[in-house]
């Protein structure tokens, strides 16, 4: 499926990326599903995480006795030498000693956890997103787009990333030692303390602006940089489509329109966040003049010490220095929070193709298919299969004919499961295929599609897909059976050749037979070929149905092919028409019988003739 | 493949190219953070200035005031140059990461497909997205901050020797050790940086290969594998980036251990020093304030550091893209392609040669080919023969490696790209369709300078006559007709149907020279014919090269040509090659000698039998 971008097309594409996975659902049920999904993942770090806000603690309380130490030094170290002791000297400086060890490890240990549990929560995220995207179905993939489900994977988890990375720990040092401060202030001198209280109140205010505006921005960042993935990506897989149309202007003028927008948008909450970061410094410089006019006053009033007025100014200082990191913390919070609304949207998608929940195993299949009337339209669209009935006995192959949009590979999807049916039921030896066990369900039937897709990784690795568990001597049974052996010999490193990215160097017809070779490996009771030698060249083709003999002898068969040279050697052709099966019967009983098969049959012998 | 290993600093320089426009803001946002910390560094001096002053000896109301004021105005003063430093840099910043973003784009669009090859899709989206994103954000906060926090901490070291020299150099001791652990964490950060951010970039390829090969896995039912390995891959990078984080670790405790030992030192000396006069408790409150102030620069150098060294493989990365010369450009001094003759356009392969890496093995070794103005040839050959390698070779989407394609007498390689493929459409046979209408689709097919000229009425007669031709009739049932949306944003069609939709954006233009590769592959028989009568009738002056697998494709072709192991070894009409050409009976037929179709129920292919059974 390979398809890229719109190059001439002034508006978005309804059904864009402009779509989103919440659009239908309340603000407020969004952040709370968001802040939930936040809640699962921080649920089984919770106690390392507790541990690392200990550790912090601790950390912070190191630093923030190093004022107070040094006031004491100053205030009774002084006098005490002075009188010949230095007893307090001592005690003051090896405890500073002592904190400066303590702050060292505990800021140490705190980098690593943080890691640790930032590290813990992404691998659990990506594992529940990709596995979650597994088992959507198609029907949900060709709607999302791959763009977007990358651009969930990477941009948004990095932006809870920098969140989980920084974030929880920034929030609880900054917050206790906020906290540390204060107290330590107000223990040394409450109307100091007094005066932090008074700046508190602006402080919320100008939160409450923030989140509000902040928010707004982080969702359209989101958003903005899903489409510029998304647009990246189907360029990139269209490459050749684009060159060769000359279409790199218009799509560059498009990705830069794109890119301005996500630029904008960062941009913009950027511009607010600096605005958040410069009021809170204000705040705290205005609350430091004060507490050093009304402390200087007092000092020469006689009622606060010299020391303590020092003290006082450094940790007025002090309490507001963390404030810029919680700035910071709440700022990568808004970031995430809007990928986790994302995510969480993604992880919400519910899949039309459900497992079962009481699966039925499928220990021995036999291949028996049924399909019980059934009826079938993708997703809200027109009805294709309008009512479906077919009993295909195990053992026997049976052709699809028919005309491009018939509806053949509509049943081929609904035998795979790649769609269950509105009404009615597909059974594999009796059990509806609802119900039946999701992997028993897969190792009896295999489908191969027109699109031999390669996965990056050896071609070994590729064939290998059919059975993981496949010795390397079955593999290359299995290519020696679709006639591929010879050419996968000759490549570079043999079987161990890494097919390129995107299977380039591959041609269609070598694909198609490496996937064909994956199916041979796989062994299914039940094998569904969707067009799948389309791009064969004919000793190819040849090759191939010599390997089918084989391969197909007790197994079902369900054969797509538009080349009437497959069909032939079936034992029943089905022609399909409009949804419904218009003509039935072996391939020698509808050529005598002079229906459709019959004309498609005349017009194949004389093209092959022509000429 | 890290590049040779040069100074970060030179590797980082390379990105002044893009942030040049925005460097005047960033100095100007970089001196305002430092005159901010200034600031800061200042209000310890003023606090000394008050406890050496009016509190300690004349105890004047009006001065503590006044001091109380300047630390006021400084404080408004520092809030001023923080908010200017956001505006100044952190915008502009966010544009020199759309430059270099769209930059990399137009490049990579510029690049020969076969050079996509050396990275994988979500390598490459890595680069364009998360290693720009690394390389902004250290731009305007990174830099900024490394420049202000080192200016703090010497500025601050300096005042610290002023105010007390015996205990500034104390302090000055401690940066001994912390350089030397600095520079032996920077060898380390550095590789498992760059580690870091490749795993990254496989990991994105996973996701996107996962959601590409979907159907295969949902086929096979390897979901749960595909799983396992994803995840072994995301486990991987947790261990890199717990690697780096533990290099991190070791660092920031350094950085906080050391320094404040230092100071435990000072703060018993400065003490002694105060009790025995040989210092001020004024300058005692001042260094220590000044240390207070230092603290947190020298604790952030090392994550400053590590974000330099993250920025440093990002950016790395993003070059090594950009590095890559276009294998493929357009000429210096392009020749125009002459006017198209009424005949018809000649093209020639001339002793081509084509190898998709330099010494590997040729796929085509020596062909010569002419096709004569308005000759339609089908080129022959076995899967692999090198067909589809040969016809790319003509819009120029791959290069000759010896020898040359001539377009009307002039080598391809002296026009440039966009000319050449003007003239030259092309059907993939794996086709290709853009997220847009059918009617947009199409018209891709028409140079965008001609489909300007054209009224609505002419480019709707366009679409639909090659919509016709391509016998597309089933675009009329889409749900909204030519203007459904297809491509991967839009409704799926069935691979014939994309197929159909893919040839008559080929022809659409009326192009000089078309090429098709097994263009019909996916039709039915009754199609297929229908097409071919179609294509016929357009073709008649195109001249056209067209792969055939089949004989009924084949029925298009004036001439045929047998490729056979990268030589053509065969050119004539289909009926005297099947005469007389083994290899071409072989192909087309799979057979010797015999040209009948296998009637139904053949014994000659017992497959049928055999199933039977």
């Amino acid at each position: 499926m390979s398809a890229t971008t719109a190059p001439g097309a002034a508006t978005p594409a309804p059904g864009g990326p402009a779509r989103d996975e919440h659009e239908d659902v309340a603000p407020a049920e969004v952040r709370r599903r968001s802040l939930g999904l936040l809640g699962t993942l921080l649920r089984p770090v919770a106690r390392r995480a507790t541990l690392t806000a200990l550790v912090v603690v601790v950390a912070q309380l190191a630093l923030v006795a190093g004022p107070a130490l040094v006031a004491v030094g100053i205030d009774r170290g002084i006098p005490a030498l002075r009188a010949g002791d230095s007893g307090p000297l001592l005690l003051v400086a090896g405890g500073y000693a002592l904190t400066a060890l303590v702050a060292g490890t505990f800021t140490a240990a705190t980098v690593r956890m943080a890691a640790t549990v930032s590290q813990t929560v992404l691998l659990e995220l990506r594992r529940r997103v990709f596995r979650h995207t597994q088992r959507l179905s198609l029907e949900f993939h060709e709607r999302y787009t791959s763009g977007r489900i990358i651009s969930r994977q990477t941009s948004d988890l990095e932006a809870l990333r920098e969140l989980l990375d920084g974030g929880v720990t920034t929030l609880a040092a900054s917050g206790l030692a906020m906290t540390f401060t204060a107290v330590g202030l107000t223990l040394l001198d409450w109307r100091s303390g007094l005066v932090l209280l008074v700046a508190v109140v602006p402080g919320v205010v100008l939160t409450r602006w923030f989140q509000m505006r902040s928010q707004a921005q982080y969702r359209r960042s989101r958003t903005a940089a899903a489409r510029v993935i998304v647009r990246f990506v189907e360029t990139m897989t269209g490459i050749r489509a684009v060159q060769a149309f000359r279409r790199e202007r218009q799509v560059a003028e498009v990705y830069a329109e794109e890119s301005e927008e996500y630029r904008a948008a960062n941009a913009e909450a950027i511009r607010v966040n600096g605005v958040f970061d410069t009021g809170l410094v204000l705040i705290g410089n205005v609350t430091v003049a004060g507490v050093l006019l009304v402390g200087g006053l007092r000092v020469l009033d006689g009622a606060l010490d010299v020391g303590v007025l020092v003290a006082a100014v450094l940790y007025a200082r002090r309490f507001f220095a963390p404030l810029a990191q919680i700035g910071m913390f709440y700022n990568s919070f808004q970031s995430a929070t809007a990928a986790l609304e994302k995510l969480s949207g993604l992880l919400a998608q519910e899949p039309t193709v459900p497992d079962p929940v009481r699966p039925v195993r499928l220990p021995e299949p036999r291949g028996d298919v049924r399909f019980d009337g059934v009826e079938f339209g993708y997703a809200d669209g027109p009805t294709v299969l309008p009512h479906l009935d077919l009993h295909v006995p195990a053992g026997q192959t049976v052709a699809l004919v028919g005309e491009t949009g018939a509806g053949k590979s509509t049943v081929a999807k609904l035998l795979a499961r790649f769609y269950d049916p509105r009404s009615g039921a597909v059974r594999l030896d009796g059990v509806d295929l609802r119900d039946a066990d999701p992997g028993d369900l897969r190792t009896a039937m295999v489908m191969v599609t027109q699109e031999a897709y390669l996965f990056s990784g050896s071609v070994a690795a590729n064939i290998a897909l059919g059975r993981p568990s496949a010795t390397r001597q079955e593999i290359e049974q299995a290519a020696r059976a679709v006639g591929v052996h010879d050419l996968l010999a000759s490549l570079p490193d043999g079987y161990d050749t890494d097919v390129d990215t995107r299977g380039v160097r591959l041609s269609a017809g070598q694909r198609q037979l490496v996937s064909f070779a994956r199916a041979f490996l796989a062994d299914p009771a039940v094998l569904v070929l969707d067009e799948a030698t389309s791009s064969l060249d004919i000793p190819g083709e040849q090759l191939v149905q010599e390997g089918l003999r084989t391969l197909l002898t007790g197994r079902t068969a369900v054969v797509i092919a538009h080349r009437l040279s497959t069909v032939m050697h079936a034992d029943r052709v089905l022609v399909v028409d409009d949804g419904r099966v218009v003509e039935d019967g072996s391939p020698q009983e509808l050529v005598a019988a002079g229906g459709r098969f019959a004309t498609l049959h005349t017009q194949w012998q004389e093209s092959l003739r022509s000429t | 493949m890290p590049p040779p290993d040069t100074s970060t600093t030179r590797a980082l320089l390379r990105l002044v190219r893009w942030a040049r426009p925005a460097l005047p803001r960033v100095v100007a946002g970089g001196s305002a953070t430092l005159v901010a910390s200034l600031i800061a560094l200042s209000v310890p001096q003023v606090l000394r200035g008050v406890v050496n002053g009016p509190l300690l000896t004349d105890g004047s109301r009006v001065a503590v005031v006044q001091a109380a004021l300047l630390v006021l105005l400084l404080g408004v003063l520092e809030a001023v140059l923080v908010w200017a430093r956001r505006a100044l840099i952190a915008t502009p910043g966010t544009g020199v990461e759309r430059t270099m973003r769209t930059d990399l784009f137009r490049h990579l669009l510029d690049l020969p497909v076969a050079s996509h090859d050396r990275w994988s899709g979500g390598q490459l989206l890595q680069r364009s997205m998360g290693d720009l994103h690394t390389v902004r954000r250290w731009m305007v906060f990174g830099l900024v901050q490394l420049v202000v926090s080192s200016t703090t901490v010497l500025v601050g070291g300096v005042l610290m020797i002023v105010t007390s020299p015996l205990l500034g150099v104390v302090y000055l001791l401690g940066a001994v050790p912390v350089i030397w652990l600095g520079f032996r964490f920077r060898q380390h950060y550095k590789v498992v940086a760059r580690r870091a951010r490749d795993q990254a970039g496989d990991l994105a390829t996973s996701v996107e290969e996962s959601v590409h090969g979907i159907r295969v896995l949902k086929a096979f039912g390897r979901g749960d594998d595909a799983l396992e390995d994803f995840v072994r891959q995301a486990d991987e990078l947790r261990g890199t980036e717990l690697d780096k984080a533990r290099a991190q670790s070791r660092m920031s405790f350094a950085l906080a251990w050391i320094p404040e030992t230092t100071l435990a030192v000072a703060l018993g000396l400065g003490v002694w020093l105060a009790a025995t006069d040989r210092a001020s408790v004024g300058a005692l409150v001042a260094f220590f304030a000044t240390a207070a102030v230092m603290t947190r620069p020298v604790e952030s150098l090392g994550m400053l550091l590590a974000m330099t060294l993250d920025a440093r493989a990002g950016t790395d990365r993003f070059l090594e893209v950009m590095d890559a010369v276009p294998a493929l450009a357009d000429p210096e001094r392009p020749v125009a392609l002459p006017l198209a003759p009424s005949a018809g356009t000649r093209v020639e392969l001339r002793d081509v040669r084509f190898a998709h890496r330099p010494g590997s093995r040729e796929v085509l070794r020596g062909v010569d080919l002419v096709l004569e103005p308005g000759e339609t040839l089908a080129l022959v050959g076995l899967t692999g023969s090198g067909k589809t390698t040969l016809l790319q070779l003509v819009p120029r989407l791959y290069d000759v490696t010896g020898g040359a394609v001539l377009v009307d007498g002039v080598d391809v390689r002296d026009v440039t790209r966009h000319d050449l493929r003007g003239a030259v459409a092309v059907a993939f046979e794996d086709p290709i369709l853009f997220s847009a209408s059918v009617r947009d689709n199409v018209l891709m097919g028409v140079p965008a300078e001609q489909v300007a000229t054209l009224s609505e009425a002419d480019r709707e007669e366009v679409v639909r006559t090659a919509l016709d031709v391509a016998r597309a009739g089933f675009v009329h049932r889409l749900p909204r007709g030519v203007d459904t949306v297809i491509g991967e944003e839009g409704l799926s069609l069935s691979g014939g149907q994309r197929q159909r939709v893919a040839l008559a954006r080929a022809i659409a233009g009326r192009p000089r020279v078309l090429v098709l590769d097994d263009p019909l592959s996916a039709l039915d028989v009754a199609t297929e014919a229908e097409v071919t009568a179609g294509l016929r009738r357009v073709l008649a002056t195109t001249t056209t090269l067209v792969v055939a697998h089949r004989t009924s494709t084949v029925a298009l072709a004036d001439r045929v040509a047998v490729l056979e192991d990268g030589r053509v070894t065969g050119v004539g009409r289909h009926a005297d090659l099947l005469a007389t050409h083994a290899h071409y009976r072989y192909v087309l037929t799979a057979e010797c000698g015999d040209d009948d179709p296998p009637p139904p129920g053949d014994p000659r292919l017992p497959l049928a039998e055999e199933v039977r059974r």
